[in-house]
């Protein structure tokens, strides 16, 4: 199983996003500069967190605009896996790949800590190491997580079934007080219409280790170590 | 010429920094402050010497990169 | 040059902050007078900041050797070996006036200075700390500098990818007018590849890379002279503006372009940018330089020389490289996006000659102005002693009240709204997180390739114990540093110094200055804790009142094992708690005392360096046995507070017992020295090894429940908890 981690010189997670890759399908990610023309073929592309191009203007909108991101979004269309994780979310949005937007933090400061996220499904390509409901702990640590989508959006994205994981405390509740930056229905993750990309605030390649911020991740690696070969 | 850019967000979508800076100004003592909004203001130096042809230019920018339509309006003025 | 800018006049010379002596020896070294623009080069050179000129007579008499010292101060930043062919290089700087000024920026700049120090160096950076100071919190101005300082350094740390894995904040009236924002970087490096500054190879080319020289950060006393005014130009930025996301981009094009073996030497352009660079490179390697203005980068036109010689733009990098390996670099550079220009070559000269639109703007040469910059014995006065306060002249109060104010106090109220705004995770190797003694993160091998060890990171300094005894507070302020590495497991490696103080032409300040010096040097040599790097920062006084005198220590530790570390949580019930070392009941300078009586008086805790080594010793072969379940360096609030820490970190409660025949309040509250808090399932196996390495060590208390209890009068946790997690929230809430 091959997987790829697109790599933006603002890029500052992939390292992060290579170990745990690494850990969970047993070979590492190829590692693609941003300015490399042709994308290598993998069952899995990872849109890793950082700050791409210094996300000066918005997180994300130059990255979305360059010549790599119209091969991955070539890619998602015909099935590819993509997930991104973090500024790879806000790029995914930016790029039209996920609906919606994600704006500064509600408390208008970077949030670093751990959160609870609740597995809505388990049986997508990305979420086969959950069972429905389960409640993974990992960190966030971002200026703009906050989810917007309209209503009608937001109301589609819940009837499809495509809200992947939600801010909630231990119990699996989405309380307010569990939400770290002001998304809409504690949103921190969600999928495109054929469930082939998966965008998430969170970093749960942060948590695949039980001393270095626990094991809350290690399932989703595994999952997708086992689910993304099957399409494309 | 030069193209002015006013990007602001949509009526509608909560403007966290905006509401901030309206909550600074009342406790400044600022009286009558009602709904504050913050936006981006981008100055471009263009090469085109046709009006209209500029502003389609810099329309298709903001389209693709410079405003996030699902959130931001823009306004362009060319002068 | 035109004829104005060859004429010097007395005003501007004090302009620039130069005595009399100081140009007559300018006049001496020229065999003629400067023009305006050597003369800010001179001005700049010498200094405080640049020159050390009233510290340095004290600074070499500090330890700065050891076995595991690759490199001491003078580089960037010092080097020690961790073994696996692998050196920690760090340093920790000032950014005291810039973040008063604009807090955001001034911050921000802090720590994209001290990044470039280490990577300099050739280290990847693997940790930010940071040490602030900040005012009175009712102080007008201090929520607004808290807000700033800390939304910068998260705003320059978290896109540049470092973790900033935590520091120490405090406050004190007397830095309302000067607040401190002391940073600190960590990085690895392969101990055979660690970068020098010595440039060397006459012919060599000089290279410039990274962003462009605009006007930012020039000479604010020479600004406001009549020559840099009389046009009506906007208003020149005296504040540095950082750009995080070039800083990134230049660490990643300086490490690789370092694997390539093109560098022969290489310096960051920081303070006094390209003239403080260029002279340092040559002075250390013995040749001279040329200069060509015209190929600098510039992000702003009509530039002079004057101004291309001491902006001190950021993100800017001076190397050295060698010869027929420019367009290898410029690929580089050019890969990276990042200005590159040859922008002279070395000579063997000895001098700097610099041109300018053809013409030679400055000719000066360079050790005179290197290393024949003023060195000053400025006189000075020791402190007065402070008496020793007794127990019983301190009244008592409810221990349960007492710990309740305290734990909600300014000074020892949870940070977690400072280090929730720090990316303290990234790069996945942070093992102990803030809010603990020490951070640690594990190390990464070449290629990031992840190896057993862990470094432990800390920053320490009481600085009400310098004020009142500024020998003896300097001591504790390294030896709580050194305390705080062994409380997590680690053996303390080496120290970096950021010496903070007021004016040094005032005898008293300069009398701390020397206390603190000597202070640093004893207990660094009892410890064997060089220092192999530091900063000083002097002249932080408003109005005539200096700030406390404030050595801030920063000092790195070795963890054979980085799953081996211990933390302060108390997770589990039924753990033993046991107090290593003595305890008289110190309550002098205690926090007890100034929170709770409003009373700053008396010595500050005396520290006996031997037993500080002796129950070091122990806490850290006990942690490295597995016989530690956690563990708490005793300091701020004394053993109480230090309790209610742990019972908070791992939501399990303690109950402590005061012995007989001891003052409760002064038991529980004192701030002794050479004490650590203990939790362990054998209480019997601690107390023997404390027994047999002649350690004092008493069993007294246990864990269970949810309360923080003393002689059966409980603290609920929870209420606990809103207190010390409420005030610093609270307060920058405006409430």
């Amino acid at each position: 199983m091959r997987t790829a981690v697109i790599v933006f010189p603002g890029s500052n997670r992939e390292r992060d996003m290579r170990l745990a890759l690494g850990g969970s399908f047993g070979e590492d990610p190829v590692m693609v500069w941003h300015r490399d023309t042709d994308l290598p073929k993998a069952d899995l592309i990872v849109l890793p967190g950082g700050f791409s191009y210094g996300d000066y203007l918005r997180a994300g909108a130059m990255a979305a605009n360059s010549p790599i991101l119209r091969e991955v979004k070539a890619r998602a269309d015909a099935g590819v896996h993509v997930l991104g994780v973090c500024n790879g979310f806000q790029i995914l949005t930016e790029t039209g790949l996920l609906p919606g937007a994600l704006m500064r933090n509600a408390d208008l400061r970077f949030v670093c800590r751990d959160v609870h996220l609740k597995v809505e499904r388990a049986d997508t390509a990305f979420t086969g190491g959950f069972r429905a409901g389960d409640v993974l702990r990992c960190p966030v640590a971002h200026h703009d997580g906050n989810y917007f989508a309209d209503a009608g959006t937001l109301d589609a994205l819940e009837g499809e079934g495509r809200v992947a994981v939600r801010y909630c405390d231990e119990t699996g509740a989405p309380t307010e007080a569990a939400n770290p930056n002001g998304s809409q229905r504690n949103i921190a993750g969600i999928y495109n219409e054929r469930l082939n990309v998966l965008g998430m605030m969170p970093h749960p390649e942060d948590a695949v280790h039980p001393l270095l911020g626990g094991l809350g991740g290690k399932p989703l690696f595994d999952g997708m170590a086992a689910g993304v070969g099957d399409a494309a | 010429m030069k193209a002015k850019v006013h990007v602001t967000l949509k009526n509608g979508v909560l403007d966290p920094q905006g509401k901030a800076v309206g909550h600074a100004l009342q406790a400044l003592g600022f009286d009558g402050v009602g709904d504050v909004r913050q936006g981006k203001y981008i100055e471009i130096d263009l090469a085109d010497t046709d009006a209209g042809a500029a502003k389609a230019r810099v329309e298709d920018m903001c389209q693709k990169l410079l405003a996030n339509t699902v959130i931001e309006n823009y306004a362009i003025e060319i002068e | 040059m035109d004829a104005q800018e060859n004429h010097v006049t007395p005003d501007i010379i004090a302009g620039h902050g130069l005595t009399s002596e100081e140009y007559d020896k300018i006049l001496e070294i020229l065999g003629r007078a400067p023009n305006l623009t050597e003369l800010g080069v001179f001005s700049v050179m010498w200094s405080e900041h640049c020159s050390y000129k009233s510290s340095k007579k004290w600074l070499k008499t500090l330890p700065t050797d050891g076995p595991r010292v690759i490199c001491g101060p003078g580089e960037n930043a010092g080097v020690v070996d961790i073994g696996d062919g692998l050196a920690a290089i760090f340093k920790m700087e000032s950014h005291n006036h810039p973040s008063f000024i604009e807090p955001y920026q001034g911050a921000a700049t802090g720590v994209g200075g001290i990044l470039r120090d280490v990577f300099t160096m050739g280290a990847r950076p693997v940790a930010n700390m940071n040490a602030l100071r900040f005012g009175d919190p009712r102080h007008p101005r201090t929520r607004h500098l808290v807000a700033g300082v800390v939304a910068g350094i998260g705003g320059y740390g978290n896109c540049v990818g470092v973790p900033t894995v935590g520091g120490e904040t405090n406050f004190h009236t007397r830095y309302d007018g000067n607040i401190l924002v002391n940073a600190m970087t960590v990085g690895i490096a392969e101990a055979d590849g660690i970068f020098y500054s010595a440039a060397t190879g006459t012919g060599n080319p000089v290279v410039y890379v990274g962003s462009k020289t605009g006007r930012d950060g020039i000479h604010g006393a020479t600004m406001a002279s009549a020559e840099f005014n009389e046009d009506s130009e906007e208003k020149r930025p005296t504040v540095q503006v950082g750009d995080p996301f070039t800083e990134k981009l230049l660490i990643e094009a300086c490490l690789e372009l370092m694997a390539t073996g093109a560098i022969v030497a290489i310096q960051d352009m920081g303070a006094a940018g390209l003239t403080s660079s260029s002279f340092e490179m040559a002075s250390k390697g013995g040749v001279g330089v040329e200069l060509d203005l015209d190929q600098v980068p510039a992000r702003e036109d009509g530039m002079t020389a004057y101004e291309f010689l001491l902006s001190e733009s950021q993100e800017r990098m001076l190397m050295v490289l060698k010869p027929g390996s420019e367009e290898r670099a410029r690929a580089i550079m050019e890969k990276w996006e990042l200005d590159f220009a040859v922008v002279g070559h070395l000579t063997d000269t000895g001098r700097m000659v610099v041109r300018h639109h053809g013409e030679i703007a400055a000719d000066l040469p360079i050790d005179p102005l290197a290393l024949a910059s003023p060195e000053y014995d400025r006189p000075w006065v020791p402190a007065p002693k402070q008496p020793i306060l007794a127990a019983d002249e301190v009244p008592e109060i409810a221990p349960p009240d007492a710990l309740k104010t305290l734990m909600g106090c300014p000074d020892l109220a949870s940070r977690r709204w400072i280090w929730e705004q720090y990316d303290h995770l990234i790069m996945g190797d942070t093992v102990q997180r803030p809010g603990g003694d020490a951070a640690v993160v594990r190390i990464q091998g070449a290629n990031g390739a992840v190896t057993g060890k862990a470094l432990a990171i800390t920053t320490d300094v009481t600085p009400r114990y310098c004020l009142a005894d500024p020998e003896e507070g300097a001591k504790q302020a390294v030896a709580e540093a050194w305390r705080n590495l062994t409380a997590v497991g680690a053996t303390p490696l080496a120290v970096t110094d950021n010496m903070n103080f007021g004016n040094p032409e005032k005898p008293d300040i300069m009398g701390q200055f020397v206390g603190c010096v000597n202070g640093i040097r004893r207990a660094c040599e009892a410890l064997d804790f060089p220092v192999v790097s530091g900063n000083v920062s002097l002249y932080n006084e408003t109005a005539g009142t200096a700030i406390l005198p404030t050595p801030a220590i920063g000092a790195v530790g070795l963890l054979d094992r980085y799953d081996g570390s211990a933390g302060i949580a108390v997770r589990d019930e039924g753990l033993s708690l046991v107090l290593i070392g003595g305890t008289s009941g110190h309550l002098g300078q205690s926090l007890y005392l100034r929170e709770l009586l409003n009373r700053e008086e008396g010595a500050p805790p005396p520290v006996d360096l031997a037993a500080e080594r002796r129950n070091g010793d122990l806490v850290r072969r006990l942690i490295a046995e597995g016989k530690v379940a956690a563990c708490h360096d005793l300091s701020d609030g004394g053993l109480l507070v230090a309790a209610a820490e742990m019972a908070l970190a791992g939501n399990t409660g303690v109950s402590i017992g005061v012995p007989d025949g001891v003052a409760a309040h002064a038991w529980l509250f004192g701030e002794d020295q050479a004490r650590y808090l203990i939790a362990a399932g054998d209480a019997e196996a601690v107390l023997s090894a404390a027994e047999s390495a002649g350690v004092t060590a008493a069993e007294i208390g246990n864990s269970g429940g949810d309360a923080v209890t003393v002689d059966g009068a409980p603290v609920a946790l929870d209420d606990l908890r809103r207190i010390h997690e409420s005030w610093l929230p609270g307060y920058m809430a405006g409430s």
